[in-house]
């Protein structure tokens, strides 16, 4: 079995991240399953940077726990993971750059890849290169995939560039062929035949938005989710849409919703600081009935927070943000794979209910990348909003009626004659004209509105994914991007002899309580784990179900690993031992 | 521009039977009336009209003229305008809001709208207060502005819509006045017209907070008629006069507009792949 965890680290803006890139890339064409993990500085240049990628022969549920190979290019880095090396694992640093002290623990291997880049290829930048050459050597990576990327890579630059390069790596791969190997570390030519393709959950996301219909993306630049709107405008105009970079976050919904409301599917993605600022539009749409994608990258807050940091702490401004008695729909994306797939069901959920749906993502998630087999883009079939017949445009259309099914009333798009209407943000009659002084007309849209929300509660409970024993002791509810690391969690204590499971709801708002229902109602001890110091989905859920649950929050900044849940697991295990099979779960 | 109507049109089919909420004799009722004169002589199809309002007495334009509509929040015209025009530049996309919508709260989106040159007519109703929340100074209101907010005299100088707008970079700038409707018509008719960003500050009274009826007409003055409009130094020169209010066209010159410019992009990109998700997934691969 190999499953591997390899770290690199050093100066920020001196190739980190693109030697993590590359390793990733070559490890998942050699056939391995990719997980990797970023934390970086907030600072463009200097700072400490670095960039994990952990490659297995099988599926890959979390970042994993100790590092097998740590690649320190500068003593900082050193310093700031030796700890994290397994015993038995590969410490390698530029011994020009500086020396570590001896340790029994992990195999030292000290290359100069300064000098190696300087010397034998003549360009002190290749030192990155070099480095993976000596990977390829040390560790038997195919070095001939690592050479076929190269030349793809640098092919714009010009042949020289991609043979100076070719060059650096094969400095490196002979240097330690010259070298004894010490350790036990070997990456051959892994299992997977199918070519998967090597996805952020950001990048997943975009084009899972491009295969819902998405041609309009409004956004600001914003940590972490920028690399959304980079990918669209890239992507976007290839299939005759187009990304606009507008003055400020209110601009994004703005725009977002007038081309919704023109009949275009259109999306922004922002993260705190800018769905802050979204809110007052968010219940604009909800008033008007325009649909619309909004995706928060969360981040680290309140106010500028930790910008290049995770949280999981945007969920009551999602459900609660804003005025008045507001209905929206809140989901949660789980996995790089997930985020393809349930983006396409935010966009069908608000076309089909004109209402905005607000997706809550990540910067663990948004940033790590992962192989994915190739979305299948017919396993969600598109649903486009429900527009009038002609039998009933002609003057007094009732954009806003109140008979239609499930509250959802058929919407005319600019351009079609006699469909006539004002969008209104002020309360308004079914034909869409001002009501501001009408009590029973507010009771009865707010009604209208309502009745859409608990139409999607009624279909909630399809989204909801189960792990481990079914009817379990202990059970586990997560959400969000927490999904692989409880579920590899749950696994682990199964192992143990624990009975334990888990329920990750895609969907929190409104609530799958069907669902939920159930699986508190069998469990003794429920464990709610949460990256915010509160218990946000906690006390949602409190507010409909009466039930002690045990909140497990982490707040600084970075994911759950799979030990740390198993440990909750394991403490709550020997308190329930005792305790009688489950009462409660009656509802409020 | 959507298609070339020929039918002859009246003013009073861009009615609907929603009546006005404004106050007899606020400026409003000309601007809107100059609309319905305006949309007529151009013979636009109310199918292929959006009016995009914000919040104040003027945002509630939308629902007067037969069209479809959309009434934002506070502040946002310009960025709901521009999506609506993204979605389908057929549309003629006309925005309507006051000086506290454009100015004030929605002042950010200004420069912005301006350098982008998306085709859209966006009109002001300058009134120099905001009247939906009784009379309080607004940013066009001058110095000394006494009412509910500034109870010993406004501190604050008014901006300059005029100068601002051609500072910006718009590429139509024009003023009107409500109580001069034929003159006003073919102001609106030029900035509908025009192909890009058009601003109109419009000075519509308020009858009710700020009557400025009796101080206005002797300030107002015609722009010359041997004003270059495409001269952005005088068009300037022209917006900064101290006492008379100049009506016309300032500053009128063609420029590539925002839709053009996205047409272009995905020209571009589409010479280079296909317009296939497959070909994006190989990237990935």
């Amino acid at each position: 079995m190999a499953d591997c965890i390899f770290r690199i680290g050093g100066e920020g803006g001196e190739g980190v991240i693109s030697t993590g890139e590359l390793l990733t890339l070559t490890l998942a064409r050699s056939g391995y399953e990719i997980y990797t993990f970023r934390t970086y500085p907030a600072e463009i240049k200097g700072g400490h940077a670095n960039y994990q990628v952990r490659a297995s022969d099988r599926l890959l549920l979390s970042q994993g726990a100790a590092v097998d190979v740590l690649v320190a290019f500068n003593e900082e880095a050193w310093r700031m993971h030796h700890k994290d090396v397994r015993p038995g694992g590969a410490l390698i640093y530029d011994a020009d750059s500086f020396t570590p002290p001896a340790t029994d623990s992990a195999v030292m291997y000290g290359f100069p890849l300064t000098s190696l880049a300087t010397e034998k290829v003549g360009v002190k930048l290749t030192k990155n290169i070099v480095c993976l050459g000596a990977l390829a050597g040390l560790f038997d990576i195919q070095v001939e995939k690592f050479e076929e990327l190269l030349k793809e890579r640098f092919a714009r630059k010009g042949e020289a560039v991609v043979q100076k390069n070719i060059q650096a790596l094969r400095v490196g791969f002979e240097y330690v062929k010259g070298q004894q190997k010490r350790d036990s570390i070997r990456m051959g030519p892994g299992p997977r035949q199918v070519k998967e393709l090597v996805l952020s959950g950001n990048e997943s996301l975009a084009l899972g938005a491009i295969a819902s219909g998405l041609k309009l993306y409004a956004g600001y630049p914003i940590t972490p989710a920028t690399d959304i709107m980079e990918f669209l405008a890239k992507e976007l105009p290839k299939i005759g849409g187009y990304v606009v970079q507008t003055e400020d976050e209110i601009s994004a919904i703005g725009t977002v919703l007038g081309a919704s409301f023109a009949g275009t599917k259109a999306m922004t993605a922002t993260s705190g600081p800018g769905f802050s600022l979204m809110i007052e539009m968010l219940g604009l749409a909800v008033m008007a009935e325009i649909p619309a994608v909004i995706v928060d990258v969360q981040r680290v807050g309140p106010s500028t927070g930790m910008p290049t940091k995770t949280e999981q702490a945007d969920l009551y401004l999602a459900v609660y943000g804003g005025h008045g008695s507001c209905p929206r729909v809140v989901m949660a994306l789980s996995s790089v794979e997930d985020c393809f797939y349930s983006i396409m069901r935010a966009f069908n959920i608000a076309e089909q209910f004109q209402t905005p749906v607000v997706v809550l993502s990540d910067q663990y998630l948004g940033h790590r990348k992962a192989t994915v087999p190739k979305p299948d883009i017919n396993k969600v079939a598109v649903i486009n909003r429900v527009m009038p017949g002609p039998e009933a445009l002609g003057p007094g259309y009732k954009r806003y009626r109140l008979d239609g099914k499930d509250g959802v009333s058929p919407m005319a798009i600019p351009g079609t004659a006699e469909g006539y209407y004002v969008a209104e943000g002020l309360e308004h009659t079914e034909i869409g004209y001002p009501a501001a002084s009408n009590h029973d007309n507010h009771l009865q849209m707010t009604e209208k509105r309502y009745k859409k929300f608990h139409a999607v509660e009624a279909m909630s409970n399809d989204l909801v994914r189960q792990y481990g024993v079914e009817k379990p002791e202990i059970g586990i509810i997560g959400w969000g991007s927490s999904e692989g690391v409880i579920r590899e969690a749950v696994q682990l204590g199964i192992e143990k002899g624990y009975s334990v499971g888990a329920l990750h709801p895609k969907i929190l708002y409104p609530l799958p309580l069907a669902r939920l229902t159930e699986f508190i109602d069998g469990a003794k001890a429920i464990i709610i784990p949460e990256l915010n110091f509160t218990g946000q989905f906690a006390t949602l859920l409190r507010k409909r179900f009466v039930r002690d649950f045990i909140q497990l929050n982490k707040t600084i900044g970075l994911p759950f690993t799979p030990k740390e849940i198993l440990d909750k697991v394991e403490e709550v295990a020997k308190n329930v031992r005792d305790q009688r099979p489950g009462t409660v779960a009656a509802r409020v | 521009m959507s298609e070339i109507n020929v039918q002859e049109r009246s003013p009073q089919e861009y009615k609907t039977d929603e009546h006005p909420i404004w106050c007899p004799g606020c400026g409003d009722f000309g601007v809107l009336a100059s609309l319905y004169q305006s949309l007529a002589h151009l013979r636009i199809q109310p199918k292929d009209l959006v009016v995009v309002a914000g919040i104040g007495c003027s945002g509630r334009t939308p629902g007067f003229v037969k069209s479809y509509g959309f009434h934002v929040v506070h502040g946002r015209v310009l960025p709901v305008a521009l999506g609506v025009k993204l979605a389908n530049p057929n549309l003629h996309v006309i925005g309507v809001g006051g000086d506290g919508d454009g100015f004030a709260i929605g002042g950010g989106h200004i420069p912005h709208a301006a350098r982008r040159n998306f085709d859209i007519a966006y009109l002001i109703m300058n009134n120099g207060t905001y009247g939906l929340t009784k009379g309080q100074y607004s940013p066009t209101a001058p110095k000394g502005f006494q009412a509910g907010s500034t109870p010993y005299g406004n501190i604050e100088k008014p901006l300059n819509p005029l100068a601002m707008l051609i500072a910006y970079g718009a590429t139509f700038v024009a003023r009107g006045y409500s109580g001069k409707p034929k003159e006003l018509t073919d102001i609106i008719n030029r900035a509908i017209e025009h192909k890009g960003f058009a601003f109109v500050d419009i000075i519509s009274p308020c009858i009710t907070f700020y009557n400025t009826y009796k101080v206005i007409p002797p300030r107002l003055v015609e722009v010359p008629k041997d004003h270059d409009v495409t001269n952005r130094v005088k068009a300037f020169e022209l917006s900064l006069a101290e006492d008379k209010i100049s009506l016309g066209v300032y500053y009128q010159v063609q420029e590539p507009t925002f839709e053009e410019g996205v047409a272009e992009v995905i020209k571009t990109a589409q010479a280079s792949t296909p317009p296939r998700l497959d070909e994006i997934f190989a990237e990935f691969a």
